[in-house]
This record gives C-alpha cells, sequence and structure tokens, in this order.
C-alpha cells in the first residue's frame, strides 16, 4: 500500500531518527537507517506513552531499518511499529549490525498486537514482500521476539515466504546474550511480572480512573462529608497504585479476592475511626457508619484489581471469566449495602 | 498406543500426543512454560499455568493442540458485555478496548 507514500514521506523518515538526513532514494530504496541510541525526545515519547498522552501517537513508520552498518548476510529482527517496542529493540542491540523489519501493528506492542492478529503471518509476509527483503539479505532467517508468537504460525511464514522465524528471547534485553550462541534459555523464555513492570503500569491505571474518582469524590464530600471523600479517593488509589505493588504478596490466587483483602485494609481505619473517633454518638449509629466505609470501600479497589487482569502477564481467559462470574455480583451487593447505610446514617444524622 | 486428548478443567488447553512429532514449537513459544519435550515427544507439564494466549496453538504444525484463545482482561470483557460485542480484544482496534490497562 504504502511503497509510494513511503518515497514520498522521505526527509522526514518518521519515529525517532527524525533528524536523520534522507538519502536518494534510488541509493537506499526503501531501507531506513536507525541507531542504538535513546535520545531526550525518545525518553520523553517513552514517559508521555507511559501516561497515555495520546495513546495512537507513539509510532514508528512500518519497514525495513538499517541498524549499524549491516550487510547481506546480517541478522534480520522483527518488531512493531510501537516507539516503546522498537526503542527496546534497537536498545538491545547496541553495537549490532543488522535489520530491523517493522511491523505495522498500529502503533500497539507486540504481545497486544499478537494477539490480535495484527502482529501477524500476514502482516509478516506481506511486509517481508514490500520491503524486498529477500534481495537485501542473502539468508532466509528472521529473529522474532517470543511473544510475537501468538500471532505468528512460523511454518506458515516459511511456506508463504520462505523465510524461517527463529522466536528469539521474550525481552529484547536478552538478545546479545542470545545471539552469541542462538539458544533461548528456558528463563529467556519465561514471561515475569516483576515489580518493575508492575509498577510502569501504575500511570496507565491512575489516568484512567481519575476523572470519575476525582467525581466521586466531590459528590461524597457534598453528601456525606469530607472524610468520605477521601475514603472514595484512598479505595480508588489501593486498587491502581498499592494494587500492581503488592499484587505477589497479598494473599489468595484471584485478583478479586485479592482487592478485597486490600481494600478491606485501607478501609479499616475509616471503619475505626467512625466506630471509635465519637464515643457520644450512639452505638449503633456509629456501626452502621463503619459497615458503610467496609462495605462501600473495599469493593471498589476489588473491582479495580480485577480489572487489572488485563495487564497482567498470566491471568487466562477462562480463569478470568470464572472469576468475573464469582465476584462481580459480590462485589455489586456489598457496593449496594454500602450505599444503602451511607444514606441510613446520612439520614439519621439529618434527623437527629 | 491408545493415546488420548489431554486437558485441564482449569482452562481450553488441549493436547493430543499422538500428533506430536517432537519439533519443539510449544515449548518454545510458551511462556509459561507449559510443555517440555522428553526428547521423543512434548509433555504438558505445566497446563495450569496456561494463559491461552494461543501461541502453542499457532505454531503448531501439527494441529496436536488447541486452545480457546483470547485476553484474560477483565475490563475487555466487561466492555464486550456492555457493547455487545461477541469477541472482547485487547489491540489496534481502538473500539476493542475500554481499558486503560490491558494494551500497554
Amino acid at each position: 500500500m504504502d511503497q509510494e507514500e513511503r518515497k514520498q514521506s522521505c526527509g522526514c523518515c518518521g519515529g525517532p531518527v527524525a533528524e536523520e538526513t534522507c538519502k536518494p532514494a534510488a541509493e537506499l530504496s526503501s531501507i531506513h537507517t536507525t541507531t542504538s541510541t535513546i535520545t531526550r525526545t525518545d525518553r520523553w515519547d517513552h514517559f508521555l506513552a507511559r501516561w497515555r498522552y495520546k495513546r495512537n501517537d507513539h509510532r514508528v513508520e512500518p519497514g525495513l531499518y538499517a541498524l549499524g552498518d549491516p550487510t547481506p548476510d546480517s541478522p534480520v529482527f522483527v518488531t512493531a511499529n510501537y516507539t516503546l517496542s522498537f526503542d527496546a529493540l534497537r536498545s538491545a542491540l547496541a553495537g549490532v549490525d543488522g535489520y530491523i523489519l517493522v511491523l505495522n501493528t498500529y502503533g500497539i506492542n507486540v504481545w497486544c498486537a499478537a494477539g490480535k492478529g495484527a502482529f501477524g503471518t500476514d502482516e509478516l509476509v506481506s511486509r517481508i514482500e514490500a520491503t524486498g527483503l529477500g534481495e537485501v539479505v542473502s539468508h532466509r532467517r528472521l529473529i522474532l521476539p517470543q511473544l510475537g508468537a501468538t500471532g505468528v504460525a512460523a511454518h506458515e511464514v516459511k511456506k508463504r515466504s520462505g523465510f524461517k522465524v527463529e522466536y528469539g528471547p521474550v525481552r529484547a534485553a536478552d538478545l546479545p546474550e542470545y545471539l552469541k550462541t542462538h539458544r533461548v534459555t528456558p528463563e529467556m523464555r519465561r514471561v515475569r511480572f516483576p515489580l518493575r513492570d508492575r509498577v510502569v503500569l501504575i500511570p496507565v491505571e491512575l489516568v484512567g480512573v481519575l476523572l470519575p474518582m476525582l467525581l466521586a469524590a466531590v459528590v461524597l464530600f457534598l453528601i456525606v462529608g469530607p472524610l468520605a471523600a477521601v475514603g472514595a479517593v484512598t479505595a480508588v488509589l489501593a486498587g491502581v497504585v498499592l494494587f500492581p505493588i503488592l499484587l505477589p504478596w497479598l494473599p489468595t490466587r484471584q485478583f478479586s479476592t485479592k482487592g478485597f483483602i486490600l481494600g478491606g485494609l485501607v478501609a479499616l481505619p475509616f471503619a475505626l475511626g467512625a466506630l471509635l473517633g465519637k464515643p457520644d454518638g450512639a452505638l449503633w449509629l456509629r456501626i452502621v457508619e463503619a459497615l458503610a466505609y467496609l462495605l462501600g470501600l473495599s469493593p471498589v479497589t476489588a473491582f479495580l484489581a480485577l480489572n487489572f487482569t488485563g495487564a497482567s502477564t498470566f491471568t487466562s481467559k477462562s480463569g478470568v471469566r470464572r472469576e468475573m462470574f464469582a465476584y462481580i455480583p459480590v462485589m455489586a451487593w456489598t457496593f449496594g449495602a454500602g450505599i444503602v447505610l451511607t444514606v441510613v446514617f446520612r439520614l439519621a444524622r439529618l434527623l437527629g | 498406543m491408545a493415546a488420548e486428548i489431554i486437558r485441564t478443567n482449569v482452562n481450553t488447553l488441549e493436547y493430543d500426543p499422538a500428533l506430536c512429532i517432537n519439533c519443539g514449537m510449544c515449548v518454545a513459544v510458551c511462556p509459561h512454560a507449559v510443555f517440555a519435550s522428553n526428547g521423543r515427544a512434548v509433555q504438558l507439564v505445566r497446563a495450569d499455568a496456561c494463559m491461552e494466549c494461543g501461541a502453542c496453538q499457532q505454531n503448531c504444525p501439527t494441529g496436536a493442540i488447541a486452545v480457546d484463545s483470547g485476553v484474560g482482561c477483565a475490563a475487555a470483557m466487561i466492555y464486550a458485555a456492555l457493547t455487545g460485542k461477541k469477541e472482547p480484544t485487547c489491540g489496534p482496534d481502538p473500539e476493542g478496548c475500554s481499558s486503560s490497562s490491558c494494551c500497554g
């Protein structure tokens, strides 16, 4: 589709190599050039992507890129046209001469795009043809990120393009080690979900809930009081900030139950404050207020925890579906009970 | 050898050892070490850890593996249920993903 377009857009070269001057089309055909250097502009782009700012705009132009000074024997690496993916790959390949084949995944990372098939057999085969890769390199081998396998059938690619797909490690950072032996160790094949990987997701989670959280806080502030507003903010922040951090250490296996436990813990100070803070109030009213905090806040955290399944690296469709059927009703009932108790408490205070 | 299709009750992964040619592709693509080869054939060693990503099925040249693959993402499923979409997905289709988290 874009052979023509690409020639015309010469001079911009898209993505992180915008400062590169463009060589005459005849000399380089349609091969872009790139480096392993991550500039300050790249880092700023990564930062914005992490905060979901202009989420669809973190793209690299799809096509073939020369890294370093490649020859026809140099390896070919395949990646997505998301800046975070492309930059992770090229920065991991410092000192390596090779080609990078960037597929059009619409600015989505390798694994997610592979799940949908955009990082897939069809796109790979047509990108090989569109870039004339077969004439650029003399061998017929491609190194793909392992997580691309969800969308790519290696034997199909071989049949349709003649290129043999080699699945490299999950993480680009392991590529230098892999390139020495072309063997992927069992550890390189495993997807983990370490603290670092969980923490970088917090900004995106936070941006997603910011507006509803502030709205709820304002409404609660006006109708119930400042403490209830603080309670709501606490429950939401527990779900999107504390939960990703504490995930492996929270007891039980399912995200919903982990979320209920965390939500209950952060609601506890509010409940205890209501129960013990006003010794001259009627006991039943203090109990109602305390229960309102516990029942109203914990399902909010639990629901946000359940939603974090999509960001995690190990939950399955079957498992999440089972969990949703089991726990969303519980969340709804608990939350509803919390609202009713809040109304009772508020009315009693108004009337009494 | 009367081999049977192996499946678990926690996910949709199904494996038919009779069709296995021990090419090792499933072992290579699985992110959770669900498969391991004993040198002659591949075994299901951690079936419960399967996240149904579908990479093994996609890359098995003999069709020995079947899995109903999809996203283990509650937000995407809720969105699909609310909008009447049949298959919750994550990815390039901007409408397909309601969640802030599932598309990184």
